[in-house]
Formats: structure tokens, C-alpha cells, sequence
């Protein structure tokens, strides 16, 4: 899919999302961005690349003794067809949602379910973990979003119409950052509903041992 | 000017492509010599303990060995394949979900780049690396933190000097000329 895209993910965005440090809720911002932008998709891969040549260039650790031969019988005993259809990547599609945002919705645009939040404003929280979340966003055409406060940096994807504030215009594609001391009133355009994605850090909050466990390991 | 540095061929290439056709046993062992090390190491600085370190790479090589039908020379060395692989592992293992992967793009494997272009590719990443171990040795670790989970996005530069430029429009030239040859296979 190539559009006319102009406002990009920024690098240091991308960078985490690479390196494997950002909280799920901006994963799926960034995965569903990249799924919609060649030039971001090619960002990613130098990215990535520079994950690889760390890897080249790692200490290496002391394995145990038989991890060769432990390695080979897990080799024997997978089941390759199972696999496969574990880590395929998700395959393009037609419609409005890009394949790892489909993934979490369970279906394209017809199966969120919204809940109204005022203003003519519609929502559907998405289920991650981790200390950030996000959510699906419906504005209707010429409806300014009211005053929302987010408590850290918010990272917002249009998938369908337009919204324009102080820092621009957004379209299909394009992607806005807004750090938490920034007041933004996003206006849709006139016409067609404005869908957007849109993950925002949140307040500290820890309810179970997942995301403890996640804090502890990636540092989020 | 070419030098032997250049005509050298990229690594663990011609092991890949014995894994993945003749299911070669031999080439997975120094593939696995290698790798496997690295991938532990890279595991135990990004927080895990040794015993799950060893664990969780014995899976991520299992992975490269089943995987092999999938990797793609043309866009990614083997190094940064299996980094991928060990950061998704990574990521599996603290999140119910599955990592968010990007689409995959709809071209047929009949559209598979010349090999010239994954030469090419293979020999920007090796540039890559070269650059990142030219790098002042304190903004290497500021690199080297960044993706080994020590540091989160907000604590480093944006910018940190590497050549990511020439990588980035190599990959890109491939995405256009490969797209391009699909619309006229598709009309
Ligand atoms: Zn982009």
C-alpha cells in the first residue's frame, strides 16, 4: 500500500520499536504505521540492522555443556506446520485496518465495538499489557475532540479521514506525537469519520505480575 | 579500487542456504557456534537469568533452523535475521501477545531481487557493523545499551552517526523496483 504519507514514526520511535523496548500499546502504532509506509518499513530495516550488527559484535556467553545436541532434539520434536502458522507475518489486506491491528480488534473496522465517549466521540480500548495503552479513536467529520489530557507522550495514527491542529494536517497513514505538556484540540475534517489509533503513556500502575515482570526485563 | 575485503563473500550466506536445501546438519553446528553464544549474551544483559538465557536460545536457534525457507538476503544479513529472532523470543516470552509484525508485503516469490542486490544489501550491513565499531567508544555503548534493553527510547540521542542512510535506500530502491515489477505482472 503506498499513499501520500507525511508525517512519519520518529526515530526514536522506531528505534525502540526495533531494539524491542517500547510497551506494547506503541508496538501496535508502529507496526500498523509501518504496515501502511514503505519509507518507514525501510527505516526499520536499517534499524534492525544495527540490532544485527550488535549481535555480531556481543560478548559471548558460556553455553551449557550439551546446547547443540539440546537444540537438535527440539529441532526433531517441532511441529512444523503448527509453527508455520505461528510466525507467518500477518499478510496484507484490503480494508481499513492493517493486519496487526485486525489482529487485536478480531476483524476489520465492523468489528470494534465502540463505546460512546462524548461529543459524538467513540472509543474502543484494545487489550496490552504493559504501562501504556490504546485505543481506537471514531471523530465525526468537523467534530473537535474535546480537551483530552494524557499524562506522558501520546502517539496518534489516522487510518481513515483527517484531523488538523496547531502542529499540521493528518491524513490516511500519517502519524502526530504529542508530548504531555503539549495542549492539542484536534478538529476532524468535514466528511468522513476520522478513525485513529492512538497509544498514550500512562500513570505507573501495577495490577498484576506480567507487567511487573515486563517493567523488569525491557526497562519500560 | 577492489580489495579482497570486497569480494569476500557475506557471512553465514552459504550455511543459510545449506540449511535451508539440504537440511544440512554441518553448517547449522558452525552456524550455532557462532550465534549462539552471542544470542545468550544478548539475552542475559536484557535482563534474563543464565538458566532461561540457555533456554530461550536453544529455542531462538531451533527457530533459525525452521525458519531457514524464510530469510531473505535481500533484506537482512544473516546477523540481524537472528537478532530479530531473539528479540521477538524475548518479547514472546513477557507478553501474552505476539510482538506486532508489519504486514508483510504482497509480492509472489517470483519477484525475488537479482542477486546482485542482495550482494549489495549483505555488503551495506557489513559496512554497518564496521562503522558501529569505528564509533567513540562511549557512543557505542549508548548504541549497544539502547538495544539490550538498558536504556529506554527517551535516554539516548536521536542521532547516533551511523551510516543508516545508505542501508535504508538500498532496501528502499528494492521495495520500488520490486513493486514496480509486480504492478506490471499484475497489469
Ligand atoms: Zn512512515
Amino acid at each position: 500500500m503506498t499513499r501520500q504519507i507525511a508525517h512519519h514514526l520518529p526515530d526514536a520511535m522506531l528505534r525502540g520499536y526495533c531494539a524491542g523496548t517500547l510497551p506494547e500499546a506503541f508496538d501496535l502504532v508502529v507496526a500498523s504505521h509501518i504496515s501502511l509506509c514503505d519509507e518507514c518499513r525501510a527505516r526499520m530495516h536499517a534499524f534492525d540492522a544495527v540490532g544485527g550488527a550488535l549481535l555480531d559484535q556481543a560478548d559471548e556467553a558460556e553455553l551449557s555443556e550439551d546446547s547443540l545436541a539440546a537444540t537438535f532434539r527440539l529441532i526433531e520434536g517441532i511441529d512444523v506446520e503448527k509453527a508455520k502458522a505461528e510466525e507467518t507475518p500477518p499478510p496484507a489486506t484490503s480494508g481499513v485496518l492493517p493486519a496487526p491491528l485486525r489482529s487485536y480488534v478480531g476483524g476489520d473496522l465492523d468489528a470494534v465495538s465502540w463505546k460512546r465517549v462524548g461529543g459524538g466521540v467513540s472509543q474502543a480500548i484494545l487489550p496490552v499489557e504493559g504501562d501504556a495503552s490504546v485505543r481506537l479513536l471514531r471523530i465525526p467529520g468537523g467534530v473537535e475532540v474535546p480537551d483530552h489530557s494524557h499524562s506522558g507522550s501520546e502517539m496518534t495514527l489516522v487510518l481513515a479521514g483527517a484531523f488538523s491542529d496547531a502542529a499540521g494536517r493528518f491524513g490516511p497513514g500519517d502519524v502526530e506525537m504529542a508530548d504531555d505538556d503539549v495542549t492539542h484540540t484536534p478538529i476532524a475534517e468535514p466528511g468522513e469519520d476520522c478513525i485513529c489509533l492512538a497509544a498514550t503513556e500512562a500513570p505507573l500502575r501495577f495490577s498484576g505480575l506480567l507487567p511487573r515482570l515486563a517493567q523488569k526485563v525491557m526497562r519500560i | 579500487m577492489i580489495s579482497a575485503e570486497q569480494t569476500r563473500p557475506p557471512a553465514w550466506i552459504a550455511e543459510m542456504k545449506a540449511i535451508r536445501d539440504l537440511r544440512d546438519q554441518a553448517a547449522f553446528a558452525s552456524l550455532f557456534e557462532y550465534f549462539a553464544p552471542r544470542v545468550k549474551a544478548y539475552l542475559i544483559k536484557s535482563g534474563s537469568a543464565p538458566d532461561m538465557a540457555e533456554e530461550v536460545t536453544q529455542d531462538v536457534m531451533a527457530t533459525v533452523w525452521r525458519k531457514a525457507e524464510q530469510f531473505d538476503p535481500a533484506r537482512a544479513s544473516v546477523s540481524t535475521w537472528v537478532y530479530t529472532i531473539a528479540r521477538n523470543r524475548r518479547i514472546d516470552i513477557v507478553r501474552r501477545n505476539r510482538r506486532p509484525e508489519p504486514e508483510d508485503l504482497p509480492w509472489g516469490p517470483e519477484a525475488e531481487p537479482a542477486q546482485d542486490e542482495e550482494l549489495a544489501l549483505q555488503q551495506d550491513a557489513e559496512r554497518l557493523s564496521e562503522a558501529l565499531q569505528a564509533l567513540p567508544e562511549k557512543q557505542r555503548v549508548l548504541v549497544e545499551r539502547a538495544y539490550f534493553g538498558e536504556l529506554t527510547h527517551s535516554q539516548i540521542a536521536e542521532e547516533t552517526g551511523l551510516p543508516l542512510g545508505t542501508i535504508k535506500s538500498r532496501i528502499r530502491l528494492a521495495l520500488d523496483r520490486l513493486r514496480h515489477e509486480m504492478r506490471e505482472e499484475t497489469g
